[in-house]
Parts: structure tokens; C-alpha cells; sequence
């Protein structure tokens, strides 16, 4: 029986980390030169790990898929980053981002984890400012603030609709100082397939150069899989479409425990599903939220008449609206957590609410906004007498300038003109909370693998306020890692390099090989994206927004199934020694094929309802998540053993020192 | 609707490529340009042939990977749109589309659609950053105060995906727009004034090491940019280089 040693520190919450850092080893400058770290992935996590892990000294080596770090899907992050800086005075502190964090996680992450993310919120801001991040200011030219779901205070950092891009960048000009410096070496279009371990210790990867077909060994003295989440599972979802789970699951098959796989964030406004032909979903931001008002007919005849193409929204008087979260959230309103707006917004639909053809949608409207901006910017630009539709055009150029890119893309994709008709919005699989399971030092039940980022399981729970993926990643990268990594690494200072050239590099690269070979010959009856999709509709259907016994039972046998059709019947055309984008797919989707069994597997064990993961079996008469804080308060961590159904669950035990754990509230 | 797809092949680098002519049925105007692709593909990986390949990721508009010369159009005929971001509803009933990959001596093509932009690595690599110690201890971010209006050009500036776009419409190849659009970032803010000079000369340099043309001032770049990256940039880029020149 292994125990889940958490590592965090004794001591009062708020000094946990300071203490941490001033007793951890720490690797004298001369000695950094001659230790060499591969970092898996290069969005926020990976990037600035890699960076300042360069900029420590050590000898850096990247991987990422793209062709360059700059396209790692963090990138398309829209909202912002929170930190707790208090700018605005409304009475922000580290604690409350503390608590609003564990409390949106609804009471399923590690308090030390999450206590440390908020402390180092700040510097992240100075840091990414220093870097030339041009985040948005206010005239007297500090930097502005605005609000995000499940706070009352305004934390979050942005530029415009494209904060990811813009901290993204920033990490990766931090890279590219250091791949300048030579410190940092960066293999682009390169794939991991394997962690090779070495006496039980993590000595390198097995990585496939994606144009040539090559197999390659590549040793450290340390693995860092910051390679993002698996939300991809589902076939349909706003991650990039290269986004995958193989980095962090041959990890778990090398040993690495898997923790808390069935939490997935079902983002409450992402454009709906327009047809069969789809290849992804696109997310409107959260921010939208804050001048944005959600709402379905009240009447079903009205709802109804609009699915027909007989009415429109615009044509319902206010008072034949239903501003469904304003009415059970008073004190959030449409700004609730993600969790609870995606709930509140399938219940409508599934009562007969719903706006669009298939029923599967609500709107979001800024009729409101477009007037109350409107009259401030009349009065303010000495426009005094001006009419309702001068400043509804006024606030219009407001909004536009706030999420103008927002807007257009919104446009782009549904034909329609946002600025004139309110957006139909619906929930989709945006983000998952699980992941490797690490200790406070982010690392893995692997010695020597760490994980950062969506990679690892840590800091969110059950569900992930907005702006904090940003705020994670980069606090990993930056501050964390840099610091912990080192107390692992001061016991290899004469360790000397790690040679490829061992039995235990040739035993993973053949398995590698022997993998690929296996994908290449599979009979050749349907495609990959045939088996993804149909794994993605299981898992929709099964293991979505909502779940039960029965149907996670059923989940399971459905995958365990089409994983044994995929092994056989797979078609994979070309050769493996050159690019071969489905031979690339067919990896993914293999590990997704085993991931959603697992997935399953936790849902199944978990008999409550917490966050993302909400069970039909545990709710409350007014349908809100019924939470089991005497039996499910721990992170459920998998060992691997095979098949997913064997997997083995060890649990670590979830404690609450500084929190009272209360059931979450919004009203 | 029914389409005409003429569809650049090529194996390898080395390889010789050709137009390769593919009919296509069942589109539908609410696909995106990728998706309409993906149809196709799956078409071919099922009579077990090689499917086309080409970059993509976010599908969003944003991450800069789709790169598609379409009808001789750097992302096709829509204005202020990625490839991922246009969708079918632009095409007729009966159309010919010609697509092709990204045409530059600096951009060698990989396979098919794909080519290798990793010159706007090494471009960046020479000096587009701040020399900051990554470290934490920096000043509080208020304390360096930015005029809304530069934080809000520099972040314009900023907003470049790096697709390449500019190069494949320039008649010189030229990455003037892209190399300007990350020397105009900094160059507006107060953080990266200090190295300036140093700067625009290394990142200069680098593009020309690179291989990509002189700007004449067409405008084509900024004409296809499907981020609206201005020309002004280019003139900004122009007077620090030349600053820095006089300077040094």
C-alpha cells in the first residue's frame, strides 16, 4: 500500500511557503551548468519553467508539438489573470483569493497548493510588466482591473479578448532570450512518447521528430510534463485540436499516478454546436459575463416560436425575459462560477427553453450594457442631450473597444452581428481540472518527473474560476517549480550525464517502436477521427455535464470496447518515417482511449456531487450539487495496472485547517 | 455544394510537388475552411489514400498555425481572417479553389500545405524581448505607468500570430511587417526603450540572414493581414533602425 505524501510544510497556512523556501536545498550556480532538465510542452507552464530554469543555470531542453512554442493553446485564453494586488481597493487580499479559489474548487484542492498560488499572484503581474506585457491601463496609466464568475472583487489582469496570447508571448520572449543565451535548447514538432526511468528515477524521454519519422532518446536529470489537459477526450471542445494527453498518460503508464480525471470544466459560454461537420468548439469569454445579461423566454410558447424562426429574441419585452441566474443568484448573478451557470443553463434547456434549432442554446445579451456605457460616454464627452439610439451607438464603440475581437469572431463563426441581435451561447468541455497527481514540490509519484500546469491535478478541485489557469500556469513556471525542483536536483550534483546508451533507453524506445508499428497495421477498416468521435459522443453523453451509476457503467464498457475495435481496425495511411499527421492522431487518440475509461472509472467511484463533476444520485431539492464531505473529501490518485478498470485508487486525504468546509452558495 | 478542390501535393522537402485535382460534394456553408478540409481527408484516409496535410490547431484565429494560399490568397479572399476562421458560406455551388502552401525562399516547404516558419523564431530569438531576469523580483507593475493610449498601440502591435501571411502576399518575400509589428511593441513601451538600439539592429540583421526580402512599401502585407498589423509599424521600425544606425 503506497502512501500519497503531500509534503506540505507545517506551520501556519501564510508561512507554509516562505519557510519552504528558506529550508529547501539548493543547487550551488556551478553546479546548475552541469544538470540538464527536459521540459514537455511550452504553453505558460512549460515556457516560463523553461525560461527561468535557463536563467537558474540549468541546461534546458523544450519539446512541443507546433512548429513553435508561440502556438501552444494557452494562446487562445481570452479573459485574464487574476492576482490578488488590491489595485482596486475593494478589499482584495492573498486570503481571499485563497478562499474564493478553494471555495470555487467547492472544497477539492490542497490548501497549501492554493494558498501558495495566491501569494505569488502578485509577482506574476510585476514579472509579466517587466517582460513588456502590454496589459491594458487605465488613462492615468496603471494598469486596469475587471471582474470574473465566483468573486466579488475586481483581480483579473487582461488585454482586451487576448490576455492568453499576450502572457503567452511573454513567456515565450523569456525563451527565446534564453534560446539565444544557448541555455535553453528547443525541439520543435517533436513529440514525447515515453519516459524512459532509470533505478525508479525519471532519466529521460523517448520523442518522435514529427517531420522526419525519427525516433530520438533524450536524457536529464529531470522531466517536467507541462503538456496541458485532456479535455480532447471529448472530441468537441474549445482546446486546439493537436491538444492531447500523451506526454502526461505514457507518464502514467511509466508509474506516475493519475489524480481526479473525471473533474472536467464544462464552460458555460462557448458558441453551440452548429452541425455533424465540426471539428471544435469556439468560447466566448467569461468576461463577457460582466456586461453581458443570459436569459431564455419565459414563456415556452415564446421559446418555442423562436427554435421555429417565427420570432426573435429582440422581439420579447423585457418582462417576458427570464434572467434565469439573476433570479436564483441574486448576489452573483450572471456572474456566478462556470460550474453553476453550465447547470443553470442545461436546465433551461432541458425544460424547453432553448434558442437555437437544436434546442441547446441561451442567449447573452448587451442590449443593457450598450445604454448604460452609452450614457456615461455621453455625458463625459460633453454630449448632454443625447438621444437613446445616439447612445446606444456610443455604447456600442464601448463594448467594441472592451471585446471587439470577441465580437467579430462571433460573428465570423455564426453569420450573425452580435452588436445587434444578443448572442445564443451553450456550454462545452473547456478545461480539466485533473491530472498528474503531485506533491507540494509539483512532483510527481515518479522521483525526478514533475509536472505543471493543466498537466497536474493541484490547485482548482472540482472546478476552476475563470482567470485562474493563467494565474496557475505561470505561478508553476515561474515561481514554483524553479524553487522546488532544486531540492531534488541537489542530490544529483554528482550524478554526471545521463547516457541514452543504457537498457533502460533501448527497452523504451523499442516499446515505442513496437507501439507505432502496431497503429501502422491495424487492418484498416475506419479512420482515427471515426474513433474519436465516437469515443467523444460517449463521453458527452456519459460522462458530461451530468452523470449517473448506471450510464458511467455502461461508459466503460462502450470505451473498453471501441479501444479493442481501434487496436484492431484503425486505418492509418503513409509511412512512419516521415510526416504523418494520422499516425500523430492515432497516438493521441489510443491514450484518449484509455483515459475515458479511467475517466469513467473515477466518476463511478465518486458518489457525490462536487464542481464539474455533478451526479444525478446527489442533489439537493433545488437540483444544486449535493456534496459528501464525510466520504469524497480526498484527491483520488490511479495507479496504472494495465487495463484502466484495474487501475488502482490510492487517496489522499483532503485536510481544512483554515477553511470551514460550508455548502456553496451564490444566493 | 459541390467544389473543385486544386490542391498543391508534395511529398518532402526535396520532393517535386504538383497540382492535384480533387472533387468534393456535401459542403456546408456553415463549415470552416478546415473543416471542409478535414471532409476531404477523411474521404481519402478511407479509399487509403495519404490525406492532405496541413497545419492547424486552435481553429480559433488565434495560436497562428493554418497557413493556406486559397484562390492566391494568403488565407483566402475574407478580409481580417485566419483560414481556420473562414468559412464556407464565402464559396459558391461549383466553385474552384486553388490551394496552395505559403510561397517564400524563407519558408522551405515540410509536406504538402505545410511549411517551415521557424525563420521567425530565430528572428525573434535575436532580440525580441526584454532582458529581465525571470526571476520575481521585480518592481510592482504600477510603478512603471504606461499612457493608456501606447499600452494600447503597443498591444495592437502585439496582437501579430505570426502566420506569416505578410510574407506569402509580399512580391519580396519580405517579413517587414512581422519583424516591425515586435520591434513597435517594445519600442513603445518603457520597458524595452533601455535595448532599443541594440535591438533593432540584431532582429534587422537576422532577417535578412533569414533570406526574406526588402519592403517597397505595397502594402500587400497589411492588406492580408488577417490581425490588421499596421504599415505604420514598418515606418516605426524604419526610424528606430535608423536611429539606432546614426547612433551607434
Amino acid at each position: 500500500m503506497s502512501v500519497l505524501d503531500s509534503k506540505v510544510p507545517q506551520g501556519p497556512l501564510a508561512e507554509k511557503w516562505v519557510t519552504h523556501k528558506n529550508t529547501i536545498n539548493l543547487v550551488n550556480p556551478a553546479n546548475k551548468r552541469n544538470i540538464d532538465v527536459i521540459v514537455v510542452g511550452t504553453g505558460l507552464a512549460g515556457g516560463s519553467a523553461a525560461a527561468t530554469l535557463a536563467e537558474l543555470g540549468y541546461n534546458v531542453k523544450t519539446f512541443c508539438y507546433n512548429d513553435s512554442p508561440r502556438r501552444a493553446h494557452s494562446i487562445a485564453a481570452q479573459g485574464g489573470i487574476n492576482a490578488a494586488k488590491n489595485y482596486q481597493g475593494d478589499g482584495d487580499s492573498n486570503f481571499r483569493l485563497f478562499y474564493d479559489t478553494i471555495k470555487g474548487g467547492d472544497y477539492r484542492s490542497r490548501e497549501a497548493n492554493v494558498h501558495r498560488l495566491a501569494e505569488v499572484s502578485s509577482n506574476i503581474i510585476d514579472q509579466c510588466v517587466a517582460q513588456g506585457v502590454p496589459f491594458a491601463r487605465e488613462y492615468g496609466g496603471l494598469l486596469d482591473n475587471r471582474s470574473f464568475g465566483g468573486v466579488l472583487v475586481s483581480r483579473t489582469f487582461y488585454a482586451a479578448g487576448q490576455t492568453g496570447q499576450q502572457l503567452l508571448l511573454g513567456a515565450y520572449s523569456a525563451l527565446n532570450r534564453q534560446i539565444n543565451r544557448g541555455k535553453v535548447q528547443p525541439f520543435n514538432r517533436h513529440e514525447m512518447l515515453d519516459l524512459v526511468k532509470v533505478d525508479g528515477k525519471a532519466r529521460g524521454i523517448i520523442a518522435r521528430n514529427l517531420v522526419t519519422g525519427e525516433i530520438e532518446r533524450h536524457g536529464a536529470h529531470a522531466v517536467v510534463i507541462a503538456s496541458g489537459g485532456y479535455g480532447n477526450v471529448f472530441f468537441l471542445s474549445t482546446n486546439a485540436m493537436g491538444s492531447n494527453v500523451m506526454a502526461a498518460w505514457r507518464t502514467h503508464r511509466r508509474g506516475a499516478y493519475f489524480a481526479n480525471p473525471c473533474y472536467t470544466q464544462i464552460h458555460p459560454t462557448c458558441i453551440p454546436v452548429s452541425g455533424e461537420h465540426q471539428s471544435k468548439l469556439t468560447l466566448m469569454s467569461e468576461s463577457l459575463r460582466n456586461d453581458g445579461r443570459i436569459w431564455v423566454p419565459k414563456n415556452l410558447e415564446d421559446a418555442k416560436a423562436i427554435r421555429e424562426g417565427k420570432k426573435r429574441g429582440v422581439d420579447l419585452k423585457e418582462e417576458d425575459r427570464d434572467y434565469y441566474l439573476e433570479r436564483r443568484y441574486p448576489a452573483f448573478g450572471n456572474l456566478v462560477p462556470r460550474d453553476v451557470a453550465s447547470r443553470a443553463a442545461k436546465e433551461r434547456c432541458d425544460a424547453g427553453y432553448g434558442v437555437n434549432k437544436t434546442g441547446n442554446a441561451v442567449y447573452l445579451d448587451f442590449e443593457a450594457s450598450f445604454l448604460r456605457y452609452g450614457k456615461v460616454e455621453a455625458l463625459t464627452s460633453g454630449h448632454k442631450d443625447a438621444s437613446e439610439a445616439e447612445m446606444i451607438a456610443l455604447g456600442k464603440k464601448v463594448i467594441e473597444k472592451k471585446y471587439g475581437n470577441l465580437f467579430d469572431m462571433y460573428r465570423n463563426i455564426t453569420d450573425e452581428n452580435p452588436y445587434e441581435v444578443p448572442m445564443k451561447i451553450f456550454p462545452a468541455v473547456h478545461y480539466t481540472m485533473g491530472g498528474l497527481w503531485v506533491d507540494y514540490n509539483l512532483q510527481t509519484t515518479v522521483p525526478g518527473c514533475f509536472a505543471a500546469g493543466e498537466a497536474n491535478f493541484s490547485d482548482h478541485g472540482a472546478n476552476r474560476l475563470g482567470a485562474s489557469a493563467l494565474m496557475q500556469g505561470l505561478a508553476d513556471g515561474y515561481f514554483v517549480l524553479p524553487y522546488t525542483i532544486g531540492d531534488y536536483l541537489a542530490n544529483e550534483i554528482r550524478t554526471g550525464e545521463i547516457s541514452t546508451e543504457t537498457p533502460e533507453f533501448e527497452q523504451a524506445e523499442k516499446d515505442t517502436r513496437a507501439r507505432i508499428e502496431k497503429l501502422m497495421n491495424g487492418a484498416g477498416t475506419h479512420s482515427v477521427d471515426y474513433y474519436h468521435k465516437k469515443l467523444g459522443l460517449i463521453m458527452w453523453n456519459k460522462c458530461g455535464m451530468s452523470r449517473n451509476a448506471e450510464d458511467l457503467q455502461s461508459a466503460m464498457d462502450e470505451i473498453k470496447e471501441l479501444r479493442e475495435d481501434f487496436w484492431k481496425n484503425v486505418k492509418v495511411p503513409g509511412s512512419a518515417d516521415t510526416k504523418n499527421q494520422e499516425l500523430e492522431k492515432a497516438g493521441r487518440v489510443a491514450d484518449f482511449l484509455e483515459l475515458g475509461e479511467l475517466f469513467a472509472k473515477d466518476a463511478l467511484t465518486r458518489d457525490e456531487s462536487c464542481g464539474g463533476h455533478f451526479r444525478e444520485e446527489y442533489q439537493t431539492p433545488e437540483g444544486e450539487a449535493l456534496r459528501d464531505d464525510e466520504n469524497f473529501a480526498f484527491v483520488s490518485a490511479w495507479e496504472y495496472n494495465e487495463n484502466p478498470r484495474d487501475a488502482k485508487l490510492h487517496k489522499e486525504d483532503l485536510v481544512f485547517e483554515n477553511v470551514e468546509l460550508k455548502t456553496r452558495s451564490y444566493k | 455544394m459541390k467544389l473543385t478542390l486544386k490542391i498543391w501535393r508534395q511529398a518532402g522537402p526535396e520532393a517535386k510537388g504538383k497540382m492535384v485535382t480533387y472533387p468534393l460534394d456535401g459542403v456546408d456553408g456553415d463549415m470552416s475552411f478546415l473543416e471542409m478540409m478535414d471532409i476531404l481527408n477523411e474521404e481519402l484516409v478511407n479509399k487509403g489514400e495519404e490525406p492532405v496535410e496541413f497545419d492547424h490547431d486552435c481553429r480559433e484565429g488565434i495560436c497562428g498555425s493554418c497557413n493556406m494560399m486559397i484562390n492566391g490568397q494568403p488565407h483566402g479572399p475574407q478580409k481580417l481572417t485566419t483560414t481556420c476562421q473562414l468559412h464556407m458560406r464565402k464559396f459558391n455551388d461549383g466553385d474552384t479553389i486553388t490551394i496552395e502552401p505559403w510561397r517564400a525562399a524563407a519558408f522551405p516547404v515540410i509536406k504538402d500545405l505545410i511549411v517551415d516558419r521557424s525563420s521567425f523564431d530565430r528572428i525573434q530569438q535575436a532580440g525580441a524581448y526584454v532582458s529581465v531576469n525571470t526571476s520575481g523580483n521585480t518592481q510592482d507593475a504600477n510603478s512603471i505607468p504606461v499612457e493608456k493610449e501606447k499600452a494600447d498601440e503597443a498591444f495592437h502591435s502585439a496582437t501579430c500570430i505570426g502566420c506569416g501571411a505578410c510574407v506569402a502576399a509580399c512580391k519580396n518575400a519580405s517579413a517587414m511587417l512581422f519583424t516591425s509589428a515586435k520591434v513597435s511593441q517594445y519600442a513603445l513601451l518603457p520597458q524595452g526603450e533601455v535595448e532599443a538600439t541594440k535591438r533593432v539592429q540584431d532582429m534587422v540583421r537576422q532577417m535578412d540572414i533569414e533570406g526574406f526580402g526588402n519592403c517597397t512599401n505595397t502594402g500587400a502585407c497589411m492588406i492580408e493581414c488577417p490581425k490588421g498589423i499596421k504599415l505604420e509599424n514598418i515606418a516605426r521600425m524604419n526610424r528606430e533602425y535608423l536611429k539606432a544606425e546614426t547612433l551607434s
